[in-house]
This record gives structure tokens, sequence and C-alpha cells, in this order.
């Protein structure tokens, strides 16, 4: 058995290692080859994905690193010798008047939203922890607002908080309340689009705290009911504790993906009145697709400063992760 | 004593479904509500005067958007299997080096915010001539769903025991073989899981659409509501009444495959 053609047919063929079950494979003299074979196999099966990433992610980046440094217009895209302006971009949207209320709008849309989602998912994912008759029926239900189109959600919404006919005003009048203008003024379209993206959020975070629950074990309350602890303090003793690392994983994964909302804003108010509901996402698309005048420059500028927030909180994700993993 | 408490929680769990649900209740509610209604206040909380003609209005007018829909999404699933399995097989069984690299490009990959590709893959678009395309928006909506469905079939194939592999290659089986005889069949379950992603993301996306099929013939169902939206602004019975069949996906999906949207979710986000 010493010259093998192939490490794992060797492996296979072996009757002692099979029947040990799956041993720590061994490191033998003249397998090296037979190990470069293997490597080029596994990356043959990568390389379409490998392939894929680098012309449909890296390059698309790219190019929006190089229209950031350079000026871009239509005609510049078609005749192809847009000048190269260096940092001009990003000084020009920093000294922008809209920049200092995107940054505030997406800070607030993002911390509001998942304070929100995250309290009320966890409420739910508890409230639902004990079965009960139609618990899992409910549970599956609850996953119907994310599972729809955002375009869907986000027009529902829209005509559900119109001014004039919108249900949520009639229901306000009925109760004795002024009605409010929602989508039209400018101290209400940001809290009116975070009502709607809290309410797309609560199915993802009630689903993943539920099954971090799940994984909690059962002994763990039975000692403490003995123990004569009350319900308020085992979730604050118990669950709460042990949930941790589950609820920064769900706080962080939120935190990247409500950094990306577009849609809801977008069809809602296009980050208006003026910049009252703009947040980066929605000022990057207004500057490169929202004009008859595309300004792809300044747009991939403030796109690329998203990019700089999101790995941050992205690489935080991956490390709490890793930890998790090792523990 | 516990049958009562449960009652208490079956109560509360319904009220609590039905304060949540509220928004899709009203999406159908409008969507079969007189023309006439409409600016009704207050409005009428039962379609007690129920019409079809939103719905008869969005079979005249948006089954193209639909069909194209569709060819999009089943287009996406199909690249996005085709792409994620192999490269899954490897880095669950094949031990490639560099392997944890590229799961970790992968997570990033995913963390992207879809504006900035957009306005990457306008920019590559412009000059193919890929733009108010379907094959452009079929390659440009794959980008959600491909590192997610790497990450899943990643997760499921390392579950598979090497035994059942040793085997086919005891029969005479090479990779390519081994793989789709054995690995593919053996993984249905996670191929139903990132298809069913794959397809709802496809239907439901809205910004390359926008960006990407600006002017084009053939557009998504997310763009014909959006374009309801802009051009008749009073018949909210026929936006309503699109909404509706563009939920349609999700619906069956919710029913047919229950199961496998909660081990998406999860999986996208814990690994076990």
């Amino acid at each position: 058995m010493s010259s093998t053609q192939l490490s794992s047919r060797t492996t296979a063929a072996d009757p002692e290692r099979g029947a040990a079950g799956p041993a720590a494979p061994r490191l033998r003299a003249g397998t090296r080859k037979a190990k470069r074979r293997a490597q080029w196999i596994a990356w043959a099966f990568l390389a379409p994905v490998v392939v894929y990433l680098l012309v449909f992610y890296a390059y698309p980046l790219l190019r929006n690193l190089e229209l950031s440094f350079r000026d871009y217009t239509v005609a510049a895209f078609v005749s192809g010798n847009a000048q190269w302006v260096g940092f001009a971009n990003y000084i020009e949207v920093i000294q922008s008047p809209t920049f200092a209320p995107a940054l505030w709008n997406t800070a607030v849309f993002t911390v509001v939203s998942i304070i929100f989602q995250f309290t009320i998912g966890l409420a739910l994912a508890v409230f639902f922890y004990r079965h009960f008759p139609l618990s899992g029926t409910l549970r599956a239900l609850f996953l119907v607002p994310w599972l729809l189109p955002l375009l869907v959600s986000a027009s529902t919404w829209s005509w559900m908080l119109n001014s004039d006919s919108g249900v949520v005003n009639s229901f306000l009048e009925a109760v004795g309340l002024p009605a409010i203008n929602w989508l039209t003024s400018p101290q209400w379209s940001l809290i009116a689009v975070l009502i709607a993206n809290i309410w797309i959020g609560i199915p993802f975070n009630l689903v993943i705290l539920y099954s971090g629950l799940q994984n909690i074990p059962g002994d763990v309350y039975e000692a403490a009911s003995i123990d004569g602890a009350n319900g308020w303090q085992r979730f604050w003793r118990i669950t709460f504790p042990l949930l941790r690392p589950v609820s920064a994983i769900t706080i962080l994964l939120g935190l990247v993906y409500t950094l990306k909302v577009f849609d809801i804003i977008w069809i809602m108010t296009r980050g208006g009145p003026g910049t009252a509901s703009t947040t980066f996402a929605i000022w990057a698309y207004q500057q490169g697709f929202g004009s008859t005048l595309p300004a792809f420059s300044p747009a991939a500028a403030v796109g690329n400063l998203l990019i700089i927030i999101a790995f941050v909180f992205g690489l935080i994700y991956i490390r709490v992760q890793r930890r998790m993993d090792i523990s | 004593m516990s049958a009562r408490r449960s009652w208490w929680r079956i109560v509360v769990g319904v009220l609590l479904t039905a304060v949540m649900l509220f928004p899709v209740y009203w999406m159908i509610n409008v969507s079969l509500t007189q023309t006439a209604d409409m600016r009704k206040d207050p409005p009428n909380l039962f379609p007690i005067d129920a019409t079809f003609e939103g719905y008869q209005q969005v079979f005249s007018d948006q089954l193209p958007f639909l069909g194209t829909s569709l060819i999009i999404g089943l287009g996406t699933v199909i690249l996005t299997v085709v792409l994620s399995a192999p490269a899954a097989y490897s880095l669950a069984k094949l031990r490639p080096k560099g392997g944890g690299t590229l799961n970790f490009i992968l997570l990033i990959a995913q963390m992207i915010p879809a504006v900035i590709m957009a306005m990457g893959f306008y920019a590559i678009y412009l000059n193919l001539g890929l733009l108010d395309s379907v094959p452009g928006l079929i390659l440009a909506d794959s980008t959600i769903a491909v590192p997610f469905g790497v990450l899943i079939f990643t997760a499921f194939m390392s579950g598979i025991p090497n035994e059942l592999l040793q085997a086919a290659t005891i029969d005479g089986a090479g990779h390519w073989r081994t793989f789709r005889s054995v690995v593919m069949p053996v993984s249905r379950n996670s191929i139903v899981t990132v298809s069913l992603f794959a397809f709802l993301w496809a239907w439901s996306d809205f910004i390359f659409a926008n960006s990407l099929d600006g002017g084009g013939a053939l557009q998504p169902i997310t763009m014909g509501i959006y374009r309801y939206i802009g051009n008749n602004n009073q018949q909210w019975n026929a936006i309503m009444a699109t909404a509706v069949v563009a939920s349609i996906p999700a619906a069956i999906l919710l029913v047919v495959a229950q199961k496998y949207v909660a081990a998406g979710v999860t999986a996208g986000a814990v690994k076990d």
C-alpha cells in the first residue's frame, strides 16, 4: 500500500480504516503526488464559483471604486475617458448639505429598527417557547411579512399610512387623535419607514432567537424551578445570559441588513420630504439613478462609505461567530 | 390548570398574529374594494361590497410582467444551484487549501449593499449591452443567492457520512460521478431550500430591476407594481391586487415548505 494513485481510493479500499471510522488522515510518503491531485480536483469543483465571484463581485466593486475616483458622466461612460480626480468626489460628498442628515438618518434608522425588532422578536420567541395548540401554525404565519416581496409590503404600508384615506389615520381619528401626515411631513416620514421596516424585520429575529432558545438545555430551567425562581427571574438569570451569543449574532446581522435597506424607503418616501428620510443607501441611489442627470461618481463615493460601515460590523459579526464556534 | 393556561396562550397568540398580519389582510381587503369606495372615510373594514375589477386589470395588464418574473426566478435558481452545489461539495468534503478564505469571502460578499452592486453592474452592462435584458437581470439577481447557496450546501454536505462517499469510490466512481449520483440526490432537502430562497429573492428583487431594466421590453412584476404606483395613483385596488398576485409564490412557499424556510433563515445566520 505504499504507492497509491488516489489517497481517497486507498482509504476506501483499506478495510481496517473503514472499520475504524473517521480516523485522522495519516501523512505518508509517496502520497504527496496524490495529495496534489486531490487539491486539483477540489479546486476544479470550486472553479466556477471563484470565477463567478471575480467577475460578478470583485469586478463590479472595483468598477465602483474606479467610478468614485474619476469624474464619470453618461457621456464619459460611452467615450471611456473620464478624468481622474482623486478624492474630490469624497470631499464633495462629505461637504454636501445632505451628508449630515443622511448620516444621522442612517444611524437612527438602523439603531431604532434593531432595538424594536430585537425586543419584539425576543418577547415573541419567549412567548412561543412553550408549545401550545396552534403554536406551530401561528409561528409560521409570523414569517409572512418577511417572505413578502419588499415592494409589496412597502406599497401596502404606503396606502395604510396615506394621509387622507389611510386606515391608520382613520384608527387614530376613531380614538380621538389627530391625523398624521405620515409620509409627507418632515418630522414623521422617518418614523413611517421605521414602522414598516420594524414590521418586516420581526420574523427574522423571532426565528433565530426561537432556535436559540431551543438550544438552552431544559434541565437548567428545572433546576431553577426547584430553587424557587419565578418566571421573571428565570428570564433575566437564565434565558438572557445563555442567549447572549445568539443575540449578538442576531443584532450584528440586523445591523448589516438594515444598513442595506433600500426598497422600503424608496417606495414609501423616496427619502423625502427633502432629506427627512434619506439614508446613505437612498442618497447613493438618488444620485446614481434618481434623476435624468445621473451623478455616478459621487453616488459611488457614498456607496463606498456605506460599504466601509457595513464591513466594520461584518467583521465584528465574523469574529463573534468564530468565537462561538470555538467555545 | 394547565389546560386553562394553554387557552390563555392560544388567545394571546391568535391576537398577536392578527395584529402582525393586519397589513396583509388590509392588502387583500383593498384589492377587493370598489374604486368608488377607495377614498371613503372611514374605509370599509371588511370587503362587504367585494369586486374583482382590480384582479381583472391585473390579468389584462400584468401577465407579461408575471411571466418575465417567472423566467428570471427559474433562471436564477438554476444558475445558483449549478454554481454553488459543486463548490460546496469541495468545501465540505475535499478540503481545498484556502477553503477557509473562500468561506470568509462568501460571508463578506453577503454584506455588500445591493445599491453598490447595482451601480457596478450598471457601469459594466452599459458597455456590454446587457442593460434591459433578462439574462442581465438573472446574473445580477443570482449575486444575492449564490453566497447563501454555498453556505447552506456546505453546512448540509458536511453532514453526509464519509462512508457513503467511500462506498461510491469503491464501486469505481470518480469525484464527478460521486457528486452527481450520490451527493446531489442525498442533498435533496438543501437543494429545495436554496432553490426556494433563490426564486423568492429573484422574484422580489426591485433594485436591480429598477436600475438595470428600467426601460426594457420584458420587465419583472416588481416593475409592474412600481409603474402602477407611478402612473395611476387612484386605482389602489388594482395596485393591491397586483401585490396580492405577486405574493403568491411567498404563500406557496410557506404552505409547502415551511420547515425549509425556517431552516434557511436559521442556517444563514447560526451554524449548528
